[in-house]
């Protein structure tokens, strides 16, 4: 018994070496040291609106959602205000929910900034915010996710979610001519459907489309995640034995896709990405995989938000437009970026 | 000191072979339930209407379902159906699809046998795949990968059956808040973002084959196998089977059960592990909002093959059929160009009949055909 009771210490004694050197090997395993993807922001240019003015305090607050896209909305807005000696810039962590970002904002306000900055969960739960905001006279910069209520933003920027499909469809048309196919098999790979950003995609690919006269085949939606790119994608390639052309509303999810293509061994048809991400630029300059074009829907316009905030802080106008103040809605284009472009844009890439 | 007295301690006893003098408590455990249900007829059944048989009419009653999705899909997509290469490539394809969720669904038969409840799965799959893709780890190359995953997945899985059996927490709480910590930290490792794999011995784990068949495949065969030897032919098996059917008696008879439940929460983590170098290789990358509703998938599955969600019995076969199900349905949805909401609700009304069917039960079904002289 002594016998079997000291085997016992020495053998918990092994296992409780392996356990903390174990941990000791993992936790050094967490580390990420990789060149930082710079962010994209505007350098001060000398003279104009450029030149420090008032000090203006902006608040900004965007969901911690688990996505490259808003991983880089937050970047860019922060090194924006960094790049700015007169911008003084707090952020609130925006939680899981709506609820909870109502929460955090409200936070915010007790803080009175002078201009709020704001990446709602959803515009239209956080309408009512909005309008509080502007009636307590903090002016409120809506990115991205557009409130019903005109009173409830100064500013509107956003991105062009229809624009996308229309760029993603027009590219694969001409294609489509120039390559000859008059009939063409064409699939879709959308992202989490019950958005509306991925329903105003679809549409504007789908009615472009239509003008052409040719219609998609088969749609999957995925859930904006790699894994759930590559299972729906490979759920389309089982269905559509062959394919002329696929179009898949984002970068991160293709990554999955493109994993896919190679695991199924499916060459035969190209590729449109959307949003623009850093990898995606990449892969079509080196022009390897079957993906051919994305259509872009930038994450810079959180740069673009924090300066026209400033702007609108100090009462200034763009310095470009006649008007004395920014104007109050913004929408960016849906650009197409394809091999001969893709080194231009490889900076604004997330 | 107990070690002294010529009886030794519980719960050496029960690390005895079964044969020894002791009764193994989870056989005696298994007679009674035995007796509960079956004995009143005082005579040995035949396996159609015997309890014995009671698993395996319930996985040939999957196995019926199956044929009917095979066949409707062959009705509805006859042009592809029709072609002999393309029915064996969709068969790969389906059991590709089924391999991740089948591996999650192997360590949570085991726990859900034990009498718990595993939701952090998911969780733990996203935590292990970003940890093993991190920079730092992918320098380690494949072998530090692998080695890491499985590590995190088994570590998460211990602090769960620490929680639950040491610290007495609910496993519905104690797996619910690992849920929610352990996608935290994955968010936080990867500063939500993407992490793509390079490693392409990794990668090459979803798109090699080997003798025409995908590696995954294979994964998911060897730990089904080692699942339905662990859970039928040995000791460790018949104990979560004790301790699931009833944890006082168990405890009785000698079995550890806190320790028995730790492990059991340590071996679904393990296979969470397992599963996330499967996901991280298919998706030639991982980030923290993979893997999403694994847990789900991995629970209605348990259940559909026939395991009491109150613990105490289930079968790894029954499991497995369970993923092929889903899987199935999924591909029979996208081969058709139908959308996702729609599949979600066949799978809702799949795991509900399933239920019913597990209420109402098939020997209640055979007495009835019994008392009205339509069987002997």
């Amino acid at each position: 018994m002594t016998q079997h009771s000291r085997d016992l210490s020495r053998r918990r004694l092994l296992f409780g070496g392996a356990a903390v050197g174990a941990g000791v090997l993992l936790a050094g395993c967490t580390s990420n040291e990789e060149t930082p993807t710079e962010a994209q922001t505007k350098a001060a240019a000398p003279g104009g609106n450029a030149e420090p003015g008032e000090r203006v305090v902006i608040g900004f607050s965007a969901p911690a959602a688990d996505h490259g896209w808003i991983a880089a909305i937050t970047n860019n807005a922060k090194a924006q205000a960094g790049a700015f000696s007169d911008v003084e810039f707090k952020t609130v962590e925006a939680g899981a929910d709506a609820a909870a970002q109502r929460a955090a904002l409200s936070t915010l306000i007790s803080q009175k900034p002078n201009v709020i900055v704001l990446l709602p969960h959803d515009g239209k739960e956080l309408n009512a915010f909005g309008l509080e905001a502007m009636k307590a006279g903090i002016p409120v910069v809506n990115l991205d996710r557009a409130f019903p209520d005109p009173k409830a933003y100064r500013l509107q920027i956003k991105g062009d979610n229809y624009g996308m499909g229309v760029a993603a469809a027009t590219y694969m048309i001409e294609q489509f001519k120039a390559k000859g196919i008059s009939n063409p098999v064409i699939g879709e790979i959308a992202g989490i459907d019950a958005l509306e950003l991925t329903q105003e995609r679809s549409k504007g690919f789908a009615d472009t489309l239509a003008q052409a006269g040719f219609k998609v085949e088969n749609r999957r939606a995925a859930q904006f995640t790699a894994d759930s790119g590559q299972q729906e994608a490979t759920g389309l390639f089982q269905a559509v034995p062959k394919l002329d052309a696929v179009w898949n509303h984002d970068d991160d999810q293709g990554i999955g896709v493109l994993a896919a293509v190679n695991q199924t061994n499916r060459k035969e048809f190209f590729m449109v990405g959307g949003a623009g991400s850093k990898k995606a630029m990449e892969d079509i300059q080196a022009d390897n995989t079957v993906l051919k074009a994305t259509v872009t829907y930038s994450p810079s316009m959180a740069s673009s938000a924090i300066s026209l905030a400033r702007l609108i802080g100090q009462k200034k106008g763009m310095s470009d437009l006649v008007e004395l103040q920014v104007p109050k809605e913004i929408i960016l284009a849906s650009e197409t970026i394809t091999k001969d472009n893709a080194a231009e844009y490889l900076k604004l890439g997330f | 000191m107990s070690e002294t007295l010529p009886t030794a301690a519980p719960d050496r006893a029960a690390d005895l072979p079964a044969q020894s003098p002791p009764v193994d408590p989870a056989e005696t455990a298994a007679a009674g339930e035995k007796v509960a249900h079956g004995g009143a007829t005082g005579r040995r059944l035949s396996w159609w209407s015997g309890d014995n048989g009671e698993g395996a009419r319930r996985n040939l009653g999957l196995i019926g379902v199956l044929l009917v999705l095979v066949v409707i899909g062959a009705i509805t997509r006859s042009d592809l159906y029709s072609n002999p290469d393309w029915v064996w490539d969709n068969t790969l394809t389906i059991l590709k699809l089924a391999s991740v969720v089948g591996v999650v669904t192997v360590g949570m038969t085991f726990v859900i046998i034990g009498g718990g409840i595993d939701l952090s799965v998911g969780a733990i799959v996203a935590l292990a795949g970003v940890w093993c893709t991190t920079v730092a780890t992918q320098n380690f190359g494949a072998g530090g990968m692998i080695f890491t995953a499985l590590t995190v997945g088994l570590a998460v899985g211990i602090v769960n059956g620490v929680l639950i059996s040491y610290g007495r927490l609910v496993p519905f709480i104690a797996t619910l808040a690992m849920l929610v910590a352990a996608r935290g930290l994955a968010a936080e490792i990867s500063d939500k973002q993407t992490q793509i794999s390079d490693n392409q011995f990794i990668n090459g784990i979803a798109s090699n084959s080997l003798l025409g068949i995908p590696l995954l495949v294979y994964i998911l065969a060897a730990v089904v196998a080692a699942g339905w030897v662990l859970l039928n032919r040995t000791t460790f098996g018949r104990r979560t089977v004790a301790v699931g059917g009833n944890p006082e008696a168990a405890r009785l008879a000698g079995i550890n059960v806190k320790r028995h439940t730790l492990m059991l929460y340590g071996l679904s983590g393990l296979c969470c592990g397992i599963a996330a170098v499967m996901l991280t290789a298919q998706a030639n990358s991982a980030q923290a909002a993979m893997a999403n509703l694994y847990e789900l998938d991995a629970i209605a599955a348990a259940i559909i093959g026939g395991t009491l969600l109150s613990g105490g019995r289930g079968t790894i076969i029954g499991s497995l059929l369970g993923v092929i199900i889903f899987s199935t349905i999924t591909n029979l949805f996208a081969i058709n160009g139908l959308s996702t909401e729609a599949q979600n609700m066949v799978k809702g009304g799949i795991i509900v009949a399933a239920v019913l069917v597990q209420q109402v039960q098939f020997r209640s079904f055979t007495q009835f055909l019994g008392r009205n002289r339509l069987t002997t």
